[in-house]
């Protein structure tokens, strides 16, 4: 009998090593010989810890799972009071499109045969019996654009990078994923790390590059222990090392550790914490394609756009692109968070429209009370109330109406939400992760703090202000943490200004 | 100065880590893990293997938040502030856990648990979230984190 228990960082803050021992305690109490096998999650937060049953039929799934449970499952299985049914079938699984996300949750992370078995390294295969510049184009064909938020495509990018002269360059895997809501890099390392390490390797396979280096955050240990043994395991099955498969031509990835910091999500930040310096913000140009780690040509991609390069590869730039809307292909682990019934990771082709995905696929918020608003891309995206619901899903659209998708992270908050509050909160999260190199976003927030205390005072005067320092702070930074503070700012200004004047109200 | 003891183990750890590109924040990652902060007699000793200036480590030092000038209590609690958790009571948790702790962000209680801020653990979909002694909690309550407390014996 074989049992899935993830060791998904959420499913293990939910309980999940003690499911996975109350089971063994359990079998090994009735004689039986049961096989427990530790993999990602399946990115349904509300059912974890989600135990699944290997059967003929398929998958059986049962959650949320608690030690208590662990008896039923092998005395009346079918009677069990978790019961979900076949996995496959749980109607937030079936709805999904998972391209990306393929194999998490389904597979042993830590298991290269598993991951072959699963359609792994097909994608590398493909990419070493072709030219170099064909795997460039065959990326840029697919439409695949930048996964962390900024949405730049991806071909372009590494075509830059092979273009640009010099004997040593590096790829740069961007898994510093600190936005509030987003979580989708941080599944995909700790329940598919041999994706990642695949689409590093086509990449410098496609660009010239030997090295790779991926930076994750502290905040991630599981994520770190899980992408450290699949990087041994990928140098000792040869898939990393001197000569990738057996090819000739080399690549390796050495894994570094963030400190604390979230302006280390900017990539140029980012490259001077890899070089051992303070994660301050570098000017562009250059652009790190073309002077990036020690100044060498350098891809920065995230970790979901290298991801999904496999698969690209694996089955052609034009199944994923068939897949989106506009200018936006293929598809796009949503994250749903926060205040929200159903929360988890829900790939799908971009076009949802953000009602559809925070009401039909979120069922709403998990208090029960009215959405207030939805936070999209991070502690830098937009708020949108639910009068802009029927914006459709993509880079163009957001855009349109005020916001960004960033790094598809949505935070639903609901009725009792105070939005000056939230913006404050904007404006102190700048302030306390300021790199310091510029002037608008060091100085801009900590005002932006004061001067939404003194709104808050009831003193509306001082609106003006905040929106010229916004203005200020958007224009004037060097990177999008001070650019785009405002965006949370205004948004919830723009939008709840009642919750901008409640004091002043009060006071009259 | 250094005590011989410090002096041996920074310069294996530097040891350890030489010829690798860029080395300072892995260095820096394991002198804490090897004393629990990083000393300050450390960062000439630092400075001098990397052949940097002591001010450019201790520039480095101070950037990152997770590296600390003195060793943290017994028992470290992260509370995430973020957003997400924001929006599932995080702010009252926290409020929460200061008033039993008698201490404010990034202070240390009688009972030697220091308090610290975190922004963002990726446990989002099962907020709010907390991290005890390296050990992640998700949709934790008032209620949960004072047994979690009680069962560190904080």
């Amino acid at each position: 009998m074989k049992i899935y228990v993830p060791a998904d960082a959420l499913a293990r803050a939910l309980g999940a090593d003690a499911v996975a021992a109350a089971l063994a305690a359990a079998a090994a109490a009735r004689g039986l010989v049961v096989q427990i096998l530790r993999n990602g999650s399946r990115g349904m937060a509300w059912l974890e810890p989600l135990v699944e049953v290997e059967t003929p039929e398929g998958r059986l799934a049962f959650g949320p799972f608690s030690g208590a449970d662990a008896g039923a499952l092998f005395d009346a299985p079918e009677a069990h009071p978790k019961a979900l049914g076949l996995t496959e079938e749980v109607p937030f699984l079936k709805r999904q499109t998972r391209l990306t996300f393929a194999r998490v949750g389904v597979i042993d992370p830590l298991d290269l045969a598993d991951y072959e078995a699963e359609g792994g390294l097909a994608g590398l295969r493909r990419a070493l019996a072709m030219r170099p510049e064909a795997v460039v184009a065959e990326v840029a064909d697919s439409g695949l654009r930048g996964r962390g938020g900024a949405g730049f495509p991806t071909g372009i990018k590494w075509r830059t990078v092979a273009a640009a002269p010099g004997p040593q360059k590096y790829i740069v895997c961007n898994a510093d994923e600190g936005d509030s809501g987003s979580f989708a890099d941080r599944m995909l390392i700790e329940g598919d790390p041999f994706a990642l390490i695949e689409g590093m390797a086509i990449a410098g396979l496609a660009v010239g590059a030997d090295k790779g280096f991926v930076y994750i955050r502290s905040e991630y240990p599981d994520a770190i222990a899980v992408l450290g043994r699949a990087l041994a395991l990928a140098r000792g099955a040869g898939l990393l090392g001197a000569s990738v498969l057996g090819s000739g031509r080399g690549f390796d990835i050495e894994l570094r550790v963030g400190a604390g910091s979230y302006v280390c999500g900017e990539e140029t930040a980012l490259l001077n914490s890899i070089e051992g310096k303070r994660g301050t913000v570098r000017a562009k140009p250059p652009l790190p394609a073309i002077e990036g780690l020690w100044g060498k040509p350098t891809v920065v991609n995230n970790v979901l756009s290298l991801a999904t390069v496999p698969i690209i590869l694996a089955r052609g730039a034009g199944y994923y692109r068939d897949f989106g809307i506009g200018r936006s292909r293929g598809t796009m682990p949503l994250q749903l968070a926060g205040n929200v019934r159903f929360g988890g990771l829900f790939e799908v082709p971009f076009g949802l429209t953000l009602g559809e995905i925070v009401n039909d696929i979120g069922g709403g918020t998990a208090s029960g009370r009215p959405v207030k608003a939805v936070q999209v891309g991070g502690p830098l995206g937009a708020w949108f109330p639910p009068a802009l619901f029927d914006t459709p899903f993509g880079y163009e659209e957001f855009a349109a109406a005020g916001g960004l998708i960033g790094h598809a992270g949505l935070v639903v908050v609901d009725e009792s939400a105070d939005m000056l509050a939230l913006a404050r909160f904007a404006m102190e999260f700048c302030a306390v992760e300021s790199c310091g190199k510029c002037t608008p976003c060091r100085i801009g927030s900590v005002r932006g703090v004061e001067t939404l205390d003194r709104i808050a005072a009831g003193d509306g005067t001082a609106v003006p202000l905040l929106r010229d320092l916004c203005e200020t702070m958007r224009l004037g930074s060097l990177c999008a943490l001070g650019g785009f503070a405002p965006y949370p700012v205004l948004s919830a200004l723009d939008h709840f200004p009642q919750d901008f004047a409640r004091a002043r109200e009060a006071a009259e | 100065m250094p005590e011989p003891s410090q002096t041996n183990r920074v310069a294996e750890i530097c040891q350890a880590h030489a010829g690798r590109e860029g080395a300072l924040l892995p260095i820096l990652h394991a002198v804490q893990a090897e004393f629990g902060h990083v000393p300050s007699e450390t960062l000439p000793l630092l400075a001098k293997a990397l052949a940097v200036t002591v001010a450019e480590v201790q520039g480095v030092v101070s950037f990152y938040h997770d590296f600390r000038a003195a060793p943290a209590g017994r028992h470290v609690l992260k509370i995430c502030r973020a957003e997400a958790c924001q929006a599932m009571g995080a702010v009252a948790l926290a409020e929460a856990a200061k008033a039993r702790l008698g201490v404010d962000w990034h202070g240390t209680s009688a009972g030697g648990v220091t308090l610290e801020p975190v922004f963002c653990l990726g446990l989002c979909a099962a907020a709010p979230a907390l991290m005890l002694n390296g050990v992640l909690a998700a949709r934790v309550d008032v209620a949960r984190l004072g047994e979690m407390l009680a069962e560190a014996g904080a």
